[in-house]
């Protein structure tokens, strides 16, 4: 083979290999993409499905009435993260409710520190298969709360159960945690996503 | 067409540089495959240094060799020396040298990329190990403390050692990336003319299934590094519950990558498998479509099963379900694998050379390591296994068991061909004995302690694991100290010593890279052969 023809062939193996390698880079940055966009990804999924504890919301009364001939127990507990100085527990802790009854439950939080400090509940519930029924019509979880030193605030959630709640769940646990709200925390306004 | 197509960029007119600016300037296949196999070789001895200072603190109860704070980075930095440091460059250098030789390829096809692509390493190195070197002289709080699976949000508020990590994580990934699209381009564009690709040598098969996986799920993870950065640094909350984050999406985002990494793992040297046992059982290998189909499926399924080393995370019963049926699935696939090997050599006319005995105890271990995932893959029963010492047992038998019993045999297999020269014999018989009976003392007796509840990851224990925690450290004394003989067998063979290999190495041996001298010359297949 002459020389001309050899150098041919090897700009256009050069090219072809440029070419894939070209491409699979831009594979790889497709599943780059993919890495972050799973994270609305997972958060739509949890939202749709109530994995992961995530609650549903309700602006209105519920429909369909209350289901006068099931009762169902939701209990209140609470949690304090490291690093907040806060007392902070339900005022009850245990409710028993019809299946859309709207109902009201409140948190007591006082600051026990010397300084102003800022909080952000973060609620899951349990059982799992009853995170999207609990419908939350206002919580004060949506806010983050400030607190002067030694102030107390009483915090109302009003919720009802939905009526399509399965059948063999009883008893629905509603967990609050207390996180510590830093700088950039309160910079970005109130919690978006966990509403 | 057997013509040649050699200029790959490089001139021989001008001379070669000589000595270091020769490595470090290289951009031949097989001097980058054995930078990546020496460096695979440093990281496999740095790697059990650290584990034989885990198994050291674990000897006595209330032993206090390690600090708890020591012990946690130790074990950190083992996973990660191991996986990434060790296993991943070796398998990589395995590609280098051979990919191009097996298909009759003069050199990789990005021969500059794949220099860059190995010169990453080293510097990923130095950033992981760095702050643990700082802190023995007092400087810093020391490496990464996590686990290797750096669990928010533990890691979100770990040291500076986590950032190293992180750095050093996206400069592994860079690395990979490189050499898979490398490895992919030299599979596609380079074969010897009329070698399709269901001619291809089944090593080959199993690396370009492996740059597939590496291009597809090692973005995830440094996705997901990056994310951690952010919330460490920058003040965003990915994984923080406080800010509206969850811990588990990091959990999510690093078994999505860290599932099929086993599988990255495994995959060469499931392709070595088949090199080995065909000839010293003088056989044919038996199910060579069956293989490369179980590549496939295995490869697709890895990336569907990643939650079910999330049993524990509070996962909802379906999820459960789903994961465990999908795990278990994939052994489908495996077995079919294995039994693949076994109708290899099923009849043959067996010889046991020390390749063919590290393949051997491969298929032994590494079924005892699959085995034992099928326990753990039941949701149920991984209740209780979950974070105990026999999960431990498990990945120990899944990836010494597997792809390092493979690696050592395919380091006895070609090294001859690389060096030119055959080892010891008689010291690769040894080495294999001691390391199969020092690594089933260490980690058989691990199982029961599992079984037995001993947690993992915690530097001291109840006293009723005492015994059987002294026998599990004195296996990894002998195991450590047996794989010297594996570098004395390399050095010994690298240096000129021992039996000149012929070409074929092997009685039987198939493969292109058994019709070239040993050791190959510099430049190989300039002239590409033709294969019909």
């Amino acid at each position: 083979m002459s020389e001309a023809s050899r150098a041919a062939r090897i700009m256009t193996q050069r090219a072809a290999n440029r070419r894939l390698a070209f491409a699979l880079l831009f594979v790889a940055l497709g599943f780059l993409g993919f890495g972050f966009g799973l994270v609305p990804l997972y958060n739509s999924f949890c939202q749709i499905t109530g994995l992961n504890g995530k609650t549903g919301e309700a602006t209105a009364r519920p429909a369909g009435g209350v289901d006068l001939s099931r009762t169902v127990t939701v209990e209140f507990t609470s949690t304090v993260m490291p690093g907040l100085p806060w007392r902070f527990e339900p005022m009850v802790r245990r409710l028993r409710i019809h299946p859309g009854e709207p109902a009201n439950a409140a948190y007591l939080a006082v600051n026990l520190g010397g300084t102003r400090r800022d909080g952000q509940a973060i609620m899951s519930v349990s059982p799992e298969q009853a995170a999207t029924h609990f419908k939350k019509i206002e919580c004060f979880c949506y806010h983050k709360q400030a607190l002067d030193p030694q102030q107390t605030r009483l915090m109302p959630i009003v919720f009802f159960v939905s009526r399509d709640l399965p059948q063999e769940i009883s008893t629905i646990t509603v967990s609050y945690s207390a996180f510590p709200v830093t700088e950039e925390v309160a910079l970005r306004g109130e919690n978006r996503r966990e509403r | 067409m057997s013509s040649a197509i050699t200029d790959f960029g490089h001139h021989d007119a001008h001379g070669e540089p000589r000595g270091l600016l020769r490595w470090l300037t290289t951009t031949n296949h097989k001097d980058i495959g054995i930078l990546y196999m020496l460096f695979g070789l440093t990281m496999f001895l740095l790697g059990g240094f650290f584990a034989e200072l885990i198994r050291g603190q674990l000897i006595h109860p209330a032993n206090h060799l390690l600090t708890p704070e020591l012990y946690n980075q130790v074990i950190t930095l083992h996973g990660l020396v191991m996986v990434f440091g060790a296993l991943m460059p070796v398998t990589a250098g395995f590609a280098n040298y051979l990919v191009p030789l097996m298909i009759g390829a003069p050199d990789m096809a990005l021969p500059r990329l794949n220099n860059w692509g190995f010169w990453l390493l080293p510097p990923a190195a130095i950033v992981l190990v760095l702050p643990f070197v700082l802190k023995l002289i007092g400087i810093g709080n020391g490496p990464v403390d996590t686990g290797w699976t750096m669990y928010a949000p533990l890691s979100v508020q770990g040291g500076p050692g986590v950032d190293f990590a992180i750095f050093a994580i996206f400069l592994l990934g860079a690395s990979s990336l490189m050499a898979s699209i490398n490895i992919v381009v030299t599979i596609f564009n380079l074969r010897a003319p009329g070698m399709t690709l269901m001619q291809m040598p089944l090593f080959v098969w199993s690396w370009l299934m492996t740059s597939f996986l590496l291009i597809a799920v090692f973005p995830a993870l440094i996705a997901g590094s990056a994310m951690l950065l952010a919330d460490r640094h920058f003040g965003t909350h990915f994984f923080s519950a406080a800010g509206g984050g969850d811990p588990v999406l990091w959990e999510h985002l690093f078994w999505f990558f860290g599932h099929p990494e086993v599988y990255i793992l495994l995959f060469p040297t499931a392709g070595i498998m088949s090199h080995i046992l065909p000839t010293f059982a003088r056989k044919p290998v038996f199910g060579y479509r069956a293989q490369v189909y179980s590549y496939w499926a295995i490869a697709a399924l890895s990336v569907v099963v990643w939650a079910h080393h999330m049993f524990t995370s509070g996962m909802p019963v379906a999820g459960q379900l789903y994961f465990m049926y999908s795990t278990m699935l994939i052994s489908v696939p495996l077995g079919v694998l294995f039994f693949c090997w076994m109708g290899t050599i099923w009849q043959g006319a067996l010889s046991f050379e020390t390749p063919m005995l590290f393949a051997l105890g491969y298929i032994v271990l590494f079924g005892i390591g699959g085995l034992t995932g099928l326990v753990l893959a039941d949701a149920v029963a991984d209740q209780q296994y979950h974070n105990s010492f026999f999960l431990v047992a498990h990945f120990h038998y899944a990836l010494f068991g597997g792809p390092i019993m493979g690696v050592i045999a395919g380091v006895y297999y070609w090294l001859p061909k690389m060096t030119g020269r055959m080892y010891s014999e008689r010291l690769g018989k040894w080495h294999f004995w001691l390391t199969m009976i020092g690594f089933n003392i260490t980690f058989m007796s691990q199982f029961f302690l599992g079984v037995a509840g001993m947690p993992r990851r915690i530097p001291d224990y109840a006293l009723q694991f005492a015994p059987l925690n002294m026998v599990s450290s004195l296996g990894a004394f002998l195991l450590g100290a047996s794989q010297l003989l594996l570098v004395y067998n390399i050095a010994r063979a690298a240096a000129g010593y021992g039996k000149p290999a012929t070409n074929e190495v092997w009685d039987g041996a198939q493969g292109l890279e058994f019709t070239l001298p040993s050791p190959p010359p510099h430049h190989t297949f300039e002239e590409q052969p033709v294969v019909t």
